[in-house]
C-alpha cells in the first residue's frame, strides 16, 4: 500500500490508550501501510515510518538531518518557535559533513564508555541519597519526582560545572524548553531566554576560572587548535545537553521501572540475577511503547524507502518505538524478555546521528536498576498500572507520576 | 574469527567497549574506536558478534574463519 491508498491522513503523534501499552494502531501501519502520510499539530502533512529496516534505514542516512528550517520542511506544531526541533538554536552546532563530525568528537570524547564507568560511583551515591530523602518522607512516594527527574540533571550538571544549588533552576528550564503543549509558546520561549542568560554566563565564567568539567575541557581545546568552538556553540552545546539528556533520560527511569514492575515476575527475576541489569536495561529501552515522538527528517533530495519513493522536501518521522516492536526484526517482539541479546533496538537512533549521550543514558539506567533493586528490593507499583498517565509533552514520552510503595 | 573496524562510520557509542573491552577501546581524543585485538580468543566470539550488531554506526565487521 503507498502513501496515496491511505483515504482519511492519521493524526500523528497517534494517542495510546493505556500508558505502557503500543497504540493498535502500529502493528497495521507497519502490516499495511509502512509508509504513512500523516498530519501534525501544526496542521502540515509528514511521512511516518513504522518498520525497523525503514526507520534504520532513514536515520543512519548521513543526507538526512534535523535540519527542518526548510521552506517547505512540515512545522511540527503551530507554535511560532516551532517546538525545540525549529528553533535557530538547531542550527548553531553544524549538523552534517566535516563540521558536524569535528563537533561531535570534540564533544563525544567526553562520553567514551570509559568516562561513564568511571562517573559510576557518583551516580550511584547521588542516587542512593535521592532514595534516602524518598524513603524519609513516607510511603507511597512518586519515583519519578524523587529519583527520575532530579537525578539526571544532576549528573548534567556535574559535567558541566554548574554549581549545586542551580540544579532546580536547571531541571525547571529544560522541562519547559521541550514541552511543545503544556507551556505556552511565551513561557517556552522566556525559559529559554532565561537559560541562555546562565549559560553565557557560565561560558564567561569557565573562561576566566577553568575547572574540571566538559565546558572548560572544550574550552580548553579551542585554544589549544586556535580554531575550537565559538562561546555561542559552547552555549548551545550546553543547552542541547541539558535538552536531550534530561527528561529522556528522567522518564526513561519512569517507565523502566514501571514496566518492571507491572508484571512483578521481570522485577524478581532481577532480584534473583542482578547481573541481568545490562540487558534489561536494553529490554526496557527496547520495550517502551510511550516514548514520544520519535525523529523528525529532512530530506533535500529524493529517497527510496521500501518500496516508496519519496520527493524533495518531504518530512520524515522515524518512529522507533514502533520499529522496535517489529516482529521482523525482534523474534516475539511484543514480549519483554530481559535477557534479550543482542538487542539492536534504534531507540538512540542509527548512525552519525545517533544519541551521543547513550553511554551515559545506558550507566545512569543500570546504576538506578542496581540501587533499587539493592535498596528496596519489594519495590512494587503503588496504583494499577492502568492508573499511570502520561504525560502532556509531545517531545519526550514519560509518565506524570510513578507512584510506588516498598 | 577476524575483526575490524572502520573508524569513519564509527559515532563514539561505546557499545562495544562496554561488551568486550579486551577487544576494543576508545580513542581519548575523540571517542572513536581503537581495535585491541583482531583475532579474539574463542570465548570473547559471543560478545563480539554482539558488539557487532548493535554497533549504530554498523563500523564493526567479523569475519568468521
Amino acid at each position: 500500500m503507498s502513501q496515496g491508498d491511505v483515504q482519511q491522513t492519521l493524526s500523528y503523534p497517534i494517542p495510546s490508550e493505556a500508558a505502557l501499552e503500543p497504540p493498535e494502531e502500529w502493528g497495521r501501519l507497519r502490516q499495511e501501510c509502512p509508509v504513512a502520510k500523516v498530519r501534525l499539530p501544526s496542521g502540515d502533512e509528514a511521512t511516518l515510518l513504522t518498520r525497523y529496516d525503514d526507520v534504520k534505514q532513514v536515520l543512519a542516512d548521513p543526507r538526512l538531518t534535523r535540519r527542518l528550517t526548510a521552506d517547505d520542511a512540515a512545522r511540527l506544531t503551530d507554535s511560532e518557535s516551532g517546538g525545540v526541533f525549529n528553533s535557530e538554536m538547531s542550527n548553531v552546532i553544524p549538523d552534517r559533513g566535516e563540521e558536524h563530525l569535528r563537533w561531535r568528537r570534540l564533544v563525544g570524547k567526553w562520553f567514551t564508555a570509559k568516562r561513564m564507568a568511571a562517573l559510576r560511583p557518583r551516580m550511584a551515591a547521588m542516587a542512593e541519597q535521592l532514595l534516602d530523602e524518598m524513603v524519609e518522607r513516607g510511603q507511597p512516594a512518586d519515583l519519578k519526582a524523587g529519583l527520575g527527574f532530579p537525578l539526571p540533571v544532576y549528573v548534567i550538571c556535574d559535567m558541566l560545572g554548574v554549581p549545586a544549588d542551580d540544579r532546580d533552576r536547571f531541571s525547571r528550564w529544560s522541562d519547559m524548553m521541550l514541552t511543545l503543549t503544556r507551556y505556552t509558546g511565551e513561557e517556552a520561549s522566556a525559559a529559554q531566554l532565561e537559560f541562555f542568560t546562565y549559560m553565557s554566563e557560565l561560558v564567561a565564567a569557565k573562561r576566566a576560572a577553568p575547572g574540571d568539567d566538559l565546558l572548560s575541557e572544550l574550552i580548553k581545546e579551542s585554544e589549544g587548535e586556535g580554531e575550537g568552538l565559538s562561546d555561542m556553540q559552547l552555549i548551545v552545546t550546553g543547552v542541547g545537553l541539558l535538552v536531550a539528556g534530561h527528561e529522556t533520560t528522567a522518564n526513561m527511569i519512569g517507565k523502566m521501572v514501571s514496566m518492571l514492575l507491572d508484571d512483578r515476575t521481570r522485577w524478581e527475576e532481577l532480584l534473583a540475577d542482578p547481573s541481568l541489569v545490562r540487558t534489561a536495561v536494553e529490554e526496557a529501552l527496547r520495550f517502551d511503547a510511550n516514548a514520544g515522538f520519535g525523529l523528525p527528517r529532512y530530506l533535500p533530495e529524493e529517497v527510496e524507502v521500501g518500496d516508496t519513493v519519496l520527493p524533495r522536501g518531504t518530512t520524515v518521522i522515524c518512529n522507533m518505538a514502533a520499529a522496535n516492536r517489529d516482529d521482523g526484526a525482534f523474534d516475539d517482539a511484543d514480549h519483554m524478555d530481559l535477557r534479550r541479546s543482542p538487542n539492536p533496538h534504534l531507540t538512540f537512533g542509527s548512525g552519525a546521528h545517533s544519541c551521543l549521550g547513550q553511554a551515559l543514558a545506558r550507566t545512569e539506567l543500570q546504576v538506578v536498576l542496581e540501587v533499587l533493586l539493592r535498596r528496596l528490593p519489594t519495590l512494587e507499583l503503588a496504583v494499577p498500572t492502568g492508573e499511570l498517565r502520561q504525560v502532556d509533552g509531545l517531545v519526550v514520552g514519560g509518565l506524570s507520576e510513578v507512584p510506588v510503595r516498598w | 574469527m577476524r575483526v575490524s573496524v572502520e573508524e569513519a562510520r564509527c559515532c563514539g557509542a561505546g557499545q562495544c567497549v562496554l561488551l568486550v573491552p579486551e577487544v576494543f577501546d576508545q580513542s581519548v581524543d575523540d571517542g572513536i574506536v581503537v581495535l585491541l585485538d583482531a583475532t579474539p580468543p574463542e570465548e570473547l566470539h559471543g560478545p563480539v558478534r554482539e558488539a557487532a550488531a548493535v554497533c549504530p554506526g554498523g563500523a564493526i565487521d567479523v569475519e568468521e574463519t
